[in-house]
């Protein structure tokens, strides 16, 4: 299981690499916005993402908007990690296709369940 | 309704005496015009005018006057060189806010550091400690050969004097943890310095508004302010007092909520 963390501070990259560690997750690579990670996600063969929203460049919404309109990506998991807390912003990430939805500040007993379900969902 | 608040604003933008001499001149241009008395009327028509310029530089004045006494209020003056050197109140808040976000980030960094390297210590405490309990039940039981034995009550030596090694390891690294913490006094102490700062800004530029806004309507300037949405795709950043808003959610199992009320 290969997973990519997208977020623009190091400290939340290094938090949720943790966190995955401790749920069995070690193959963890980190990125900094959706620029870096799009071109690591066409090339890497990755099988899981987890992204912030807001990010300079490229935002983890339109990220997951290039996701989805990849023919390569587009059943990849998305979980999104965030302090974006309007509705209409989370409706809009369930149209886009997140699989996924954790608003910061959250739990490692949350990142666990979503993360479960995913994988529920996917097998 | 509207028209009736306009009106209102339009005076109290005035000062009475002009408003006053307004209408007078007005009711006597009237009666000029209608008494057939043009030449007076033309002179009424250029009085009105000189007291609308009047009061136009008389408000110019005092914007002015206002602007230069904000900036002087924000410390900052354009004019002297050795001032323009030091920092101004405004680029001191911002290299606060710099040093904000550089206190958190290595108290971020430090503490998990320590807890990065206190893990592995706890988890070879727990599988030794969990190896050496089924060895022990085992030699309970007593399926175990004196060679076994003799094995065993070295590696139980051992693991009490690591024990008592990893124990201070870890101790140390929480007490460490506890003093990383002592970020938040500094940078409580300079945020509220730089909220404080804020606030004045706020109410200086406000004056200022309210100065300008009679220039405005002295001279009937109308602006058109285009409100600009702010697009929420490229994300808005955390939500203060998220409880008090009906399009915020206040936590994960509102997340849930919306979610599954979509279907998911």
């Amino acid at each position: 299981m290969k997973i990519l963390i997208v977020d623009d501070f190091s400290t939340m990259r290094r938090i949720i690499k943790n966190l995955l560690r401790d749920l069995g997750f070690s193959n963890a690579d980190e990125a900094d916005d959706g620029n870096t990670a799009l071109p690591m996600l066409k090339s890497g063969k990755y099988d899981f993402l987890v992204t912030d929203w807001n990010m300079p460049g490229m935002s983890g919404f339109d990220l997951l908007k290039a996701v989805r309109a990849d023919d390569n990506l587009k059943t990849l998991p998305v979980l999104m990690v965030t302090a974006e807390a309007k509705r209409d912003q989370i409706v809009a990430a369930a149209q886009a296709g997140v699989n996924g939805y954790v608003v910061k500040p959250f739990t490692a007993a949350v990142l666990k369940e979503k993360i479960e379900k995913i994988f529920e969902r996917i097998q | 309704m509207d028209r009736m608040n306009d009106n209102e604003k339009i005076h109290r933008g005035l000062e009475p005496e002009i408003t006053e001499k307004l209408r007078h001149q007005a009711a006597e241009l009237s009666q000029c015009v209608e008494g057939g008395d043009y030449v007076r009327a033309m002179a009424l028509i250029n009085e009105l005018g000189e007291v609308r310029d009047q009061s136009l530089y008389r408000e110019v004045g005092r914007l002015t006057r206002t602007l230069h006494e904000s900036i002087r209020n924000f410390q900052i003056d354009p004019r002297s060189a050795e001032q323009k050197e030091v920092l101004s109140m405004m680029t001191d808040a911002s290299d606060r806010l710099a040093y904000v976000v550089q206190m958190t980030g290595q108290a971020a960094n430090r503490t998990m550091d320590l807890v990065e390297e206190s893990m592995p210590v706890a988890n070879a405490m727990r599988d030794e400690a969990s190896a050496l309990r089924d060895e022990w039940q085992r030699l309970r039981r007593r399926e175990m050969q004196p060679a076994e034995f003799r094995e065993l009550y070295g590696r139980i030596d051992n693991f009490f004097v690591s024990l008592t090694q990893d124990a201070d390891t870890i101790y140390s690294s929480l007490s460490e943890i506890l003093l990383a913490q002592d970020f938040q006094d500094l940078t409580g102490q300079v945020i509220q310095r730089v909220t404080t700062l804020v606030k004045d800004v706020e109410e200086q530029m406000l004056s200022l508004v309210v100065m300008a806004s009679h220039v405005d309507q002295l001279t009937g300037t109308v602006h058109q302010i285009d409100s600009q949405e702010v697009s929420a795709e490229q994300g808005v950043g955390p939500q203060v007092k998220a409880e008090e808003r009906e399009d915020v959610v206040s936590g994960q199992n509102d997340v849930d909520d919306l979610l599954s009320s979509l279907g998911f």
